[in-house]
């Protein structure tokens, strides 16, 4: 009848017989993985789309440019009248315009948008297939097209989303049921009682583990069925790194949650803890896109490392080298908070 | 008597803006085996003077001593020795009431098996029904079973039947009686007047944060001027009401309240104070539109020794 065991279990229970909460912690992860990943989903670069603008007086230019482009398979070309086509270009419908200049030196004038990639690579496919028409190159340079693994999109993402799960498991998991405990006064109750409170801090961080495990294994089987995500790297620096995440998340959860006395208080705090890392700490894209300036704050924060230290191991398929600075980083995060949380602790 | 509490001088101030003087110079004895009711209007100083003797709270002056112990040096001996049902605490809704129960018996090193303790509140059948399924009687019932469950010495009940069903109650009441007889100390705050007079073989008024009156229910009732009370409503159209002073010469009348069209008399001997009273209505011309006698309750009491009510008095 250990305490401990008791308790453990009994978080368990309160979890696993309340399937809302069951979908809303395994389930969701898979479906924002699955529909990340089918967004992002592997295909070569699209051929561009380049529109031809009609020109009413010159109607062979037209044609001429047309078909030139249309020898380019790198190239998907339409043609159109001046209004259309400066329509479809600023919806993104098109990626460049082709405008005939029969009078002028070049022959033609590009029409794109400098701020998106898609349509700056259209205008160079233009340039080029119009170039190779005008200079027929006698031999083509041989293009052989490669696939690094791990350097797809969803291989980005997989680790990312590891890491937002452990962080929301953690701030969620232990924040809101410290919080709703106390609410419901079943904290006081419990402090009424000769219970040891170590034995239910550990119950909370212990249940979190298991939770959490189960989510990553759940989440890294899908990745792996579907998409072919692996952990390249040392699995054991994996799994130290998984747990040292989520013990860390564990304590800052229990920091949130140490003395907040209404539930929408432990949400406020919850979300402005996460809500910025989300953004700053690579999940979605690389946290390297911050200015300079931001640095440090980003790479200080226990997400970035642990991200970090997650895409070394799946994707780049480091070794125990990559474990020092994330379990420095996320140690001195978790013990920091969780011995403010001791500290803090209202049981009431 | 052995004690199981003894308070001395307790004061509690909440910090604010003024202070808030909650408990203000409170002393208390509990002998061991009695049952003690703490009565008192919500916000008389009950919970928080019970709280401090439980070690939830801690006291901005005085003395407190639990089974002689005090708080601060033998923390977890008190609270392994002490059993706690709380005003409002919400157990946990997917739970078993066997889960719940083992889960308190697991914090105490020695006590009632859980069967033992849901037996001991009559909720066998539903020992496998999650809480949320319980009804209030029962989950207050539940919060007793976890109280009892390390087989204490000294049982708190903070306002168990609030709320309740009269039934509910009555067999919350017969769960408070069985331990009662099992000699343990069992010390339950309510505002309820009749409950107290019930189970309790001692009772202390609070109000204002400080014991105003201290005895058996039956000490109370005499001590405040008679087991009797005489209920005199006047009519409304009556134009003449009888004189305050006239009333409290009448024989054996120990007190007079009037309070809108009832004037309420204390009367240690009523076949005496009846017929002078009716002959002073009768000479006075007033015009009555109801008389009642009955004996008085704590509730006379309180009203007579604060002039409120208990259940209006905020």
């Amino acid at each position: 009848m250990s305490p401990l065991w008791h308790l453990t279990l009994a978080r368990f229970r309160e979890f696993y017989r309340e399937p809302a909460a069951l979908f809303w912690v395994y389930g969701f992860p898979l479906i924002l993985a699955f529909s990340l990943g089918l967004a992002f989903s592997e295909k070569a670069v699209p051929a561009s789309n380049v529109d031809v603008m009609i020109d009413p007086l010159n109607s062979d230019a037209t044609e001429s440019l047309r078909a030139k482009l249309a020898n380019d398979p790198g190239v998907k070309v339409a043609v159109h009248d001046e209004a259309t086509c400066r329509k479809r270009l600023r919806t993104a419908k098109t990626d460049v315009i082709v405008v005939p200049r029969a009078e002028s030196e070049g022959g033609h004038e590009y029409l794109f948008d400098a701020t998106r990639s898609e349509s700056v690579l259209a205008r160079n496919a233009a340039d080029r297939a119009l170039l190779r028409a005008a200079h027929p190159p006698t031999v083509p340079p041989v293009e052989t097209p490669q696939t690094e693994p791990g350097g797809r999109y969803i291989d980005f993402l997989i680790p990312g989303l590891l890491g937002m799960n452990l962080l929301g498991g953690g701030l969620f998991g232990v924040g809101f049921a410290v919080g709703d405990m106390r609410v419901r006064k079943l904290l006081k109750r419990f402090q009424a009682t000769p219970m040891r409170r170590t034995d239910f801090m550990l119950s909370l961080m212990l249940s979190r583990l298991v939770f959490t495990l189960i989510d990553i294994a759940l989440l890294l089987g899908f990745a792996y069925l579907v998409f072919g995500v692996r952990v390249r790297g040392n699995p054991v620096v994996f799994a130290v790194l998984v747990v040292t995440g989520g013990a860390c998340f564990a304590g800052i959860g229990l920091l949130l949650g140490s003395r907040a006395r209404t539930m929408e208080t432990i949400a406020g705090l919850v979300n402005a803890v996460m809500l910025p890392m989300y953004v700053l700490s690579g999940v979605f894209f690389s946290a390297s896109r911050f200015p300079d300036g931001m640095q440090w704050f980003v790479q200080a924060l226990p997400l970035t490392a642990l991200n970090d230290g997650l895409r070394a191991v799946m994707n780049d398929g480091a070794n125990w080298e990559a474990l020092g600075r994330p379990l420095l980083v996320l140690s001195l995060w978790g013990t920091i908070c969780f011995a403010l949380a001791l500290r803090f602790f209202r049981w009431r | 008597m052995t004690l199981a509490i003894r308070v001395r001088g307790l004061v509690k101030t909440y910090p604010a803006r003024p202070p808030v003087e909650a408990v203000r110079g409170l002393d208390l004895e509990v002998g061991v085996g009695e049952c003690f009711g703490l009565l008192g209007p919500n916000g008389a100083g009950k919970t928080t003077t019970l709280e401090i003797i439980e070690g939830l709270l801690d006291a901005t002056a005085g003395e407190v001593e639990v089974l002689g112990l005090k708080w601060g040096a033998n923390d977890i001996e008190i609270r392994s020795k002490i059993g706690i049902s709380l005003q409002e605490t919400r157990l946990s809704d997917k739970l078993t009431v066997r889960e719940t129960v083992t889960l308190f018996r697991s914090f105490y090193a020695t006590g009632l098996t859980p069967d033992e303790a849901i037996a001991r509140v009559s909720l066998e059948e539903k020992s496998n029904s999650y809480v949320d399924k319980l009804s209030g009687g029962q989950r207050q019932r539940l919060a007793v079973a976890t109280a009892l469950v390390g087989d204490p010495e000294l049982l708190f009940l903070d306002e168990p039947t609030t709320g309740l069903d009269p039934q509910s109650r009555r067999q919350l009441w017969d769960v408070i009686r069985a331990i009662k007889e099992r000699g343990r100390t069992v010390v339950v705050t309510t505002h309820y007047m009749d409950e107290a007079e019930r189970l309790c073989d001692r009772v202390a008024v609070i109000d204002h944060g400080k014991v105003i009156a201290l005895g058996t229910p039956c000490e109370l009732i005499a001590r405040v001027g008679g087991e009797h009370v005489i209920d005199l409503d006047i009519d409304p159209a009556s134009g003449v009401r009888p004189f305050a002073a006239d009333l409290a010469a009448i024989p054996t009348v120990n007190s007079v309240r009037e309070e809108g069209d009832r004037v309420t008399l204390t009367a240690s001997e009523p076949h005496r104070a009846l017929p002078a009273l009716l002959d002073l209505v009768r000479a006075a011309g007033v015009k009555i539109a109801g008389l009642t006698t009955r004996t008085a309750t704590l509730e006379d009491v309180f009203v007579i020794l604060t002039g409120r009510h208990l259940r209006d008095a905020e």
